[in-house]
């Protein structure tokens, strides 16, 4: 620490390290000053340079990644970052997700006669909000990655002007969101009380100090319990998932995507490194509550999942489920008497890689099937017959179907053995059984899609089939057949060689602590 | 190498005789045809049938000539073929074949290409034939995997094929009978996948490293009587469901009812087995004190569902449902044989699993052919088809017997090693069972009584006769039925072995 307090200096910064968050930056900055001061630009290219920048972050990030291969992980800005595989892999999950978002984004405004540079700005500046939040080693610092994070979400939520389900969404994300950051910063401000600090690394060591001495805990489990109540918002875990189906249906379907993948990494990394770098010590009263938690959520989220007509509707539960799974990684990695609690860490990072791409390739499909603007809304009766139509597009949304459900062969069925595996080598039979049920429930969810793309009963006579095909064509755009190719090549590759992502895991347990 | 020091395997003998994967082959065939098939689909839809036919036709003649080249009389696996797959989680695609699973691979090797040969498809045609393969390639896979991670994928991708078939291709209720077909199986095998990956975490304290391989697992660790109680009900849910034993069963009648004939002549001679296999290799084989102290349940379990599955089968008015209902009834007899874990009566289990799988398949192709031909499935539809379809009465007939146990019919040989088996180890739930064997003779042969026997009327009179195409087809089935009723020592001098290395295992470890 800083021991000469009357001259204030500033952290020495490791420029090349927050190399990334400077490239989204300067993409969102350019996007909204260059685009907003020159006139419009040809269609697409507000997407493609969205993509570029995407893909140079993502290229900074690799190199990092060999950087922490090679030297091991470290604190960045005076110990309010953290470079480490685990916050590398997560920001490479959220800038492809943005990679892939912007592609089908542009199609997406096309189809909607408008192309604007907002959006793509809006995509970039979350992304930087993510990326903080992933890497944040000071609740402070992470507080400011969420609310960058989230108010770029609120403000794409609602950024289809022209309907009122959208604003609808974004108002009710923002007020629901802004009660989740309060109740955030209240458990921040109640922890710093408790410990006198607020990087994570520095709370660890006060409260491993109070193992000999001890102390009233009161202060530090409430602000514990606030941190993870604000945590459950945006990651929306049962009971505090209300919003959910309501901003998935309402936000305009890319958008969707991004919120599904992107959001819920960020906060989920976060929440982990939080729970694992700052309160260890106190894992055995965290973790029952998040044992609650996820159960209740992968209940809840499964259950209600079937009853819903709204393919978005579905697809918001069944994503509140997923998470449910991600958390049985996080009860696993609060096990810390065994030796094995690391493979919960592993399990969540295999979990939201994967899940981001199998998320964003499904609403990319649901994007093209469904619109948004239709009089029927965006109910399951779009996909019916859709393996006539558009054969490809079905067997594509099939295998991403079949992968979340967890069907071997898939990234979702290593995603799911991944966390299983990290909840039985530490013993929570019981959450892995629940587990594993629920997964079943959900399953039944993606066959009621797939019913109705392959055996739907609509289109039996041949003049039905002809009507169905001249007047409901599903085009299929250029950039969202490359979005969604990519996710199928990626559910398809990991599920047949998982290696490949799991040899990046190694190192994935060490988390920056100085 | 590979297998532990008190393992009985003996792979170098096979390894020298050549180097070519063909238990890899067996299953990668398929697969390769299911792509090419789904590829060629649009393209090129002369090729379709034939591009089926060839990968299947390959993979059947393969799985002959495995059988050629199985060396009788020794236990252990051969052909055994390993590879490392997912090194940070000790999973390997480790094959291998013995003489409990050979007759299984030959049986799915000869019963698709018959199926794809043998039956038309009114729509659809690629589809259809590339979830038959894969299909194909998945149950190869189950029967050949020595690895419990491979085993389980092998196990569940087999879900994803024959819920389309029976979606895609099925009757009136088909929706709701594959999704009742998927999520049943799934929820069995969910409970399953916990108890693989409990048995790997469990067994690493053994072992000292983390390995899904089951030879390891099997051999070298020692779970504690509790743990090992557990591990065998997870697992035994999973093949409970697939067998299925008697609660478990109600997704059976509708799924075979409303697949297509194809579907159910699969579903009924190699789907089942998968549960009865995964019983004694993996249930009995790793956990071999847990399932002696099961028997008193599988046993009741089992002979709760031959008494049912016959007396449910005589009520029934739908042909198809009926052959079903015997499909419950059969398998009971096979998991009693299994637990009964003498050699006499594994053996029988073993043969059973291959004898019901040609016998219960021929019928369904009958039903099919009835189907074709009348459009309805109703027994007191049907009437006096033996006066105008004689030849086709007398496969039927033949079939029928096997499907009894008629002896010199090859039903016969594996329903009487069961019971002769098991009479010494469940000597009263023996005596029940035994009446089922009465009871099918009933079921059967009243349907027949029905369905054949009387003046045909009107819509029945125009009965169209067996075609060469389906009486070649049959013909097939018929001969092995008479072979192997006739002259069984062949099969069984490859199937003792391994059993009796089986028996001795558990004896082992239950002493």
């Amino acid at each position: 620490m800083n021991s000469d307090l009357t001259t204030f200096a500033g952290p020495a910064i490791d420029w090349f390290a927050v190399s990334p968050l400077i490239a989204l930056l300067a993409g969102a900055l350019l996007l909204l000053l260059v685009g907003s001061l020159t006139p419009q630009w040809p269609r697409g290219w507000y997407g493609i340079a969205s993509v570029i920048t995407a893909s140079v972050a993502i290229v900074f990030l690799i190199l990092l990644w060999r950087d922490v291969t090679n030297s091991g992980p470290k604190l960045l800005v005076g110990g309010a970052l953290a470079l480490d595989h685990f916050a590398l892999l997560a920001s490479i999950a959220i800038c492809s997700s943005v990679l892939l978002v912007s592609l089908v984004t542009s199609d997406y405004l096309a189809r909607e006669n408008s192309d604007l540079p907002e959006i793509y700005s809006l995509y970039l500046t979350t992304a930087i909000g993510g990326l903080v939040m992933v890497a944040a080693n000071d609740l402070v610092v992470l507080f400011l990655g969420l609310e960058t994070l989230s108010l770029s979400l609120y403000l794409l939520a609602a950024s289809n002007r022209k309907r009122t389900e959208s604003q609808e969404a974004g108002l009710k994300y923002f007020i629901l969101g802004g009660f989740a950051s309060a109740f955030f910063l209240y458990g921040v401000a109640l922890t710093y009380g408790a410990t006198g600090s607020t990087r994570l690394v520095d709370i660890n060591v006060v409260l491993n100090a109070y193992i000999s001495v001890p102390r009233n805990d009161t202060l530090l489990l409430v602000g514990i319990g606030l941190m993870l109540v604000g945590f459950a918002f945006k990651v929306s875990l049962v009971p505090f998932h209300a919003w959910t189906p309501d901003v998935y249906q309402g936000a305009p379907t890319p958008v969707t995507a991004f919120i599904a993948s992107s959001g819920k990494i960020a906060a989920l990394v976060a929440l982990v490194r939080v729970f694992i770098t700052a309160f260890p010590s106190r894992a055995d009263d965290w973790g029952p509550v998040v044992f609650v938690l996820s159960a209740l959520t992968l209940v809840v989220g499964s259950v209600v999942a079937i009853v819903q007509v709204d393919v978005k509707r579905m697809l918001a539960y069944s994503s509140v489920s997923h998470a449910g799974f991600i958390l049985v990684g996080l009860e696993a990695a609060s096990h810390r008497s065994s030796a094995d609690a690391g493979d919960g860490l592993i399990a969540i990072a295999v979990y939201v890689v994967l899940y981001a791409a199998l998320v964003v390739g499904t609403f990319s499909i649901v994007t093209l099937v469904v619109r948004d603007s239709s009089d029927d809304g965006t109910t399951l009766d779009a996909f019916k017959g859709l393996a006539k139509r558009r054969p490809q597009l079905a067997l594509a949304m099939t295998v991403l179907l079949l992968a979340q459900a967890g069907v071997p062969m898939t990234s979702g069925f290593v995603a799911k053995f991944a966390v299983i595996q990290a909840a039985v080598a530490v013993g929570s039979y019981k959450l892995a059984v629940i587990a594993m049920i629920c997964a079943v429930i959900a399953a039944f969810v993606y066959l009621r899609i797939m019913v109705s793309m392959w055996i739907s009963d609509t289109t039996t006579s041949d003049s039905t089939i002809s009507d169905a095909t001249t007047s409901e064509t599903v085009e299929v755009p250029v950039f969202t057949g490359a979005a969604i190719t990519i996710a199928v090549a990626i559910t398809l590759v990991i599920g047949f060689f998982p290696s490949l992502l799991l040899d990046l895991t190694t190192n994935l347990t060490q988390l920056a602590s100085k | 190498m590979v297998f532990g020091a008190g393992s009985n395997v003996v792979i170098a003998a096979s390894a020298e005789v050549l180097n070519f994967p063909i238990l890899t082959a067996l299953v990668i065939l398929p697969l390769i045809g299911s792509l090419v098939v789904a590829l060629l689909g649009h393209s090129r839809p002369e090729w379709v049938k034939l591009s089926a036919l060839i990968s299947s036709v390959t993979t059947g003649a393969l799985s002959l000539w495995l059988l050629g080249a199985f060396r009788a009389g020794e236990a252990g696996f051969q052909f055994v073929s390993q590879h490392t797959w997912i090194s940070q989680w000790g999973i390997s695609w480790h094959l291998g074949v013995d003489g409990i699973s050979l007759f299984l691979v030959v049986l799915t090797g000869i019963l698709f290409p018959l199926v794809i040969v043998g039956i038309d498809v009114h729509n659809n045609q690629t589809s259809y034939f590339a979830w038959m393969l894969l299909l194909q390639a998945g149950v190869m896979g189950s029967f050949l995997s020595l690895d419990l991670f491979l085993f389980f994928v092998m196990f569940e991708i087999v879900l994803v094929p024959m819920y389309f078939l029976i979606g895609g291709w099925g009757y009136e209720q088909r929706v709701y009978a594959a999704t009742k077909f998927f999520l049943y199986t799934m929820a069995g095998s969910a409970f399953m996948l916990v108890g693989i990956i409990a048995t790997v975490a469990l067994a690493r304290r053994d072992l000292g490293i983390v390995t899904f391989d089951l030879i390891k697992i099997a051999e070298g660790a020692k779970f504690s009587t509790n743990t090992a109680r557990w591990l065998f009900v997870s697992f035994g849910i999973a093949f409970a469901v697939k067998v299925p034993l008697f609660p478990f069963h109600t997704w059976l009648p509708d799924a075979h009812t409303q697949a297509p004939t194809g579907g159910s002549v699969i579903l009924a001679g190699v789907l089942l087995k998968m549960g009865t296999y995964g019983f004694l290799r993996f249930g009995v084989y790793l956990f071999p004190q847990a399932a002696m102290w099961a028997r008193p349940v599988l046993f009741t379990l089992a002979v709760i569902g031959v008494i049912y599955g016959a007396i449910a089968a005589t009520m029934q008015r739908d042909l198809k449902r009926l052959v079903a209902y015997s499909s419950i009834a059969h398998l009971g007899f096979i998991v009693l044989g299994i637990f009964a874990v003498s050699s006499q009566a594994v053996t029988g289990a073993v043969i059973q699993m291959v004898n019901h799988g040609i016998s219960t398949g021929a019928l369904f192709l009958l039903v099919g052919m009835i189907y074709e031909r009348r459009h309805t499935r109703q027994i007191d539809e049907l009437r006096g088809i033996q006066h105008v379809a004689p030849i086709f009465a007398g496969v039927f007939t033949v079939v029928m017997l096997s499907s009894i146990g008629l002896p010199g019919l090859n039903g016969f040989v594996g329903e009487f090693l069961i019971l002769l088996g098991s009479f010494g180890p469940a000597r009263w739930w023996t005596v029940v069972a035994t009446i089922g064997v009465v009871l099918s003779a009933l079921y059967l042969l009243w349907a027949y009584q029905r369905v054949f026997h009387g003046e045909p009327d009107e819509a029945n009179s125009s009965f169209k006769e067996m075609t060469p195409r389906e009486g070649l087809l049959m013909s097939v089935f018929v001969a092995i039925i008479v072979f192997s009723g006739v002259y069984p020592k062949p099969i069984l001098d490859r199937i003792e072995p391994s059993v009796a290395a089986l028996i001795k295992h558990v004896e082992g470890q239950t002493k």
